[in-house]
């Protein structure tokens, strides 16, 4: 039996990164290529070689806590480098999920997770992405979590910017047919299918 | 060519100038995109990140509402729609059990056959030699960094697309229509992507590193065929600059500018007018060429917010 199993039977992170990114932790080798390739290593404290190390080892905790997945910014060169076709930036967005459920983050980590929750819930409603009503429901969830005025108010001045160059809808597209899209996500979520 | 045609969110907002240079292009290159009608949403990232099954329900949707209408393929411009369509596709056409059920949960039924195009792919099947014959205006003074970043060619055993670590479609595409390409760096390195309202410093951060080694192997100019690369690199390049104290006033163009400002349409046909950092490529051209063949009276002007177009001989109005 592997260190990897091992510690896994004792551990239900290590399954549940597995499952979340379908993906093998046992197979990474610690070559080194991901971290090496990361547009984002040198401003982490674990980058991807060695979160998926602290998970061979067991020590899910730390690995949890750590800031690395953090600054991932999901460009998929290490899952496509890697010689052992672990895919390595989901596993990146397994951690951020089960950090984020535990609530080990603090409020700047969270914005990452918030913004996607709220693009879901945008589309969910719209059937479209809804870039105003977006911005301003993820400025709320962040401003709650996080009481930052000026991560609130930033960006404010983008708003004329936009509408000068058209590139601006006060009143986003919707889907015809948002009762569909309220159904597949229903469906989505309550694990039933797939 | 007759294709169907998924926008997706970006070129129905922030983007449509976009969406506007891509359909200038093609409508005088015989191209008739056919919009799905209908459509939704791709989950982009968060779907990917949060919801596995919606990462593929939401793009199968999609892929049915193209495959029930007849089309056998789709241009998606959007490197993230395509490449989520692309991945519930290639999920779907492994699985006989995925594809019921998934229909069952987008109440259509999906096969996953409708080839998706990205805007490249769409070029390279109009044909090099078809673009060539078609460009009034040849793009001499321009000297382009194509920039693929992230998706274009990435994950390889979704996308199927191009060498991903030495991509060069857009470099011939570039070519066709007369322009220089310059080679460099940073071309699949990542702009920060979706970063751009949870961790702006980010985006800052690999946008200047993208700006800084494109200017320094010579680029006049970056091309992108992305969205999300086009709002980090031209829309925050004004926040990059103050940041990091530098100048680059660099223009980023979208590829179906370029083919479009070799076809011989004005900037603002293709709503290059509409970007953050003004455009220097076309009027730098146009003075390389004797007047008369201008067949305008100017172009600096062109280049100014509000400006008439002028008519360049080429089939007009083609929005």
């Amino acid at each position: 039996m592997s260190v990897t199993t091992a510690v896994s039977a004792r551990s239900d992170v290590i399954p549940q990164v597995e499952s979340l990114a379908h993906t093998r932790i046992r197979d990474c080798y610690q070559c080194g290529k991901c971290t090496a390739g990361c547009p984002m290593a040198a401003g982490m404290d674990s980058g991807p070689t060695r979160l998926i190390r602290l998970l061979q080892l067991g020590q899910t905790g730390k690995a949890l806590g750590a800031q690395g997945m953090w600054q991932c910014v999901s460009c998929q060169t290490c899952s496509t480098r890697c010689p052992k076709s672990v895919d390595c930036a989901g596993i990146m967005d397994a951690l951020r999920q089960l950090s984020f459920e535990r609530g080990v983050t603090t409020p700047e980590q969270q914005r990452t997770v918030l913004f996607q929750k709220a693009f879901l819930a945008n589309i969910r409603r719209n059937g479209r992405l809804n870039e105003l009503e977006l911005i301003g429901e993820f400025k709320l969830t962040t401003f709650v979590s996080g009481r930052s005025v000026s991560f609130l108010l930033k960006d404010a001045t983008l708003a004329p910017e936009l509408m000068k160059r058209k590139k601006f809808h006060l009143v986003g597209e919707k889907a015809r047919d948002r009762a569909v899209v309220a159904r597949i996500f229903a469906r989505c979520m309550d694990g039933s299918h797939l | 060519m007759n294709l169907a045609y998924y926008p997706g969110c970006a070129l129905h907002g922030s983007s449509n100038d976009y969406e506007q240079s891509l359909r200038a292009c093609l409508g005088t290159l015989d191209v008739q995109l056919k919009e799905i009608d209908d459509w939704i949403c791709c989950g982009a990232t968060a779907a990917h990140s949060l919801n596995q099954k919606l990462a593929v329900a939401l793009p199968a949707r999609n892929l049915a509402l193209a495959e029930n209408k007849g089309f056998r393929e789709m241009l998606a411009p959007c490197p993230m729609c395509s490449m989520q369509l692309l991945k519930a596709r290639k999920e779907l056409a492994e699985s006989e059990a995925l594809r019921r059920s998934v229909s069952e949960i987008v109440e259509l039924e999906v096969r996953g056959e409708t080839k998706v195009l990205n805007l490249i792919q769409l070029f390279e099947s109009i044909g090099v030699d078809k673009l060539k014959a078609a460009v009034k205006v040849p793009l001499s003074a321009m000297n382009a960094a194509c920039y693929y970043g992230c998706l274009l060619t990435r994950p390889p055993e979704v996308v199927e697309f191009d060498d991903f670590e030495q991509p060069r479609s857009m470099e011939k595409i570039l070519e066709a229509v007369g322009g220089k390409t310059v080679d460099w760096n940073y071309r699949t390195e990542c702009c920060g992507a979706g970063m751009t309202m949870a961790n702006e410093q980010t985006v800052l951060d690999l946008s200047h590193k993208i700006l800084t080694n494109a200017k320094q192997h010579g680029a006049n100019c970056l091309v992108v065929a992305c969205p999300m690369c086009h709002v980090n690199l031209d829309m925050k390049q004004p926040n990059i600059e103050q940041h990091y104290g530098v100048k680059h006033a660099m223009p980023i163009y979208y590829l179906s500018d370029v083919v479009g400002l070799a076809l011989g349409f004005e900037p603002e046909a293709l709503g290059v007018n509409r970007h953050f950092v003004p455009g220097v490529v076309r009027s730098a051209d146009l003075q390389s060429l004797p007047r008369a063949e201008r067949g305008v009276s100017t172009s600096a002007a062109g280049l100014k917010a509000g400006a008439t177009p002028k008519d360049t001989g080429v089939k007009a109005g083609a929005k």
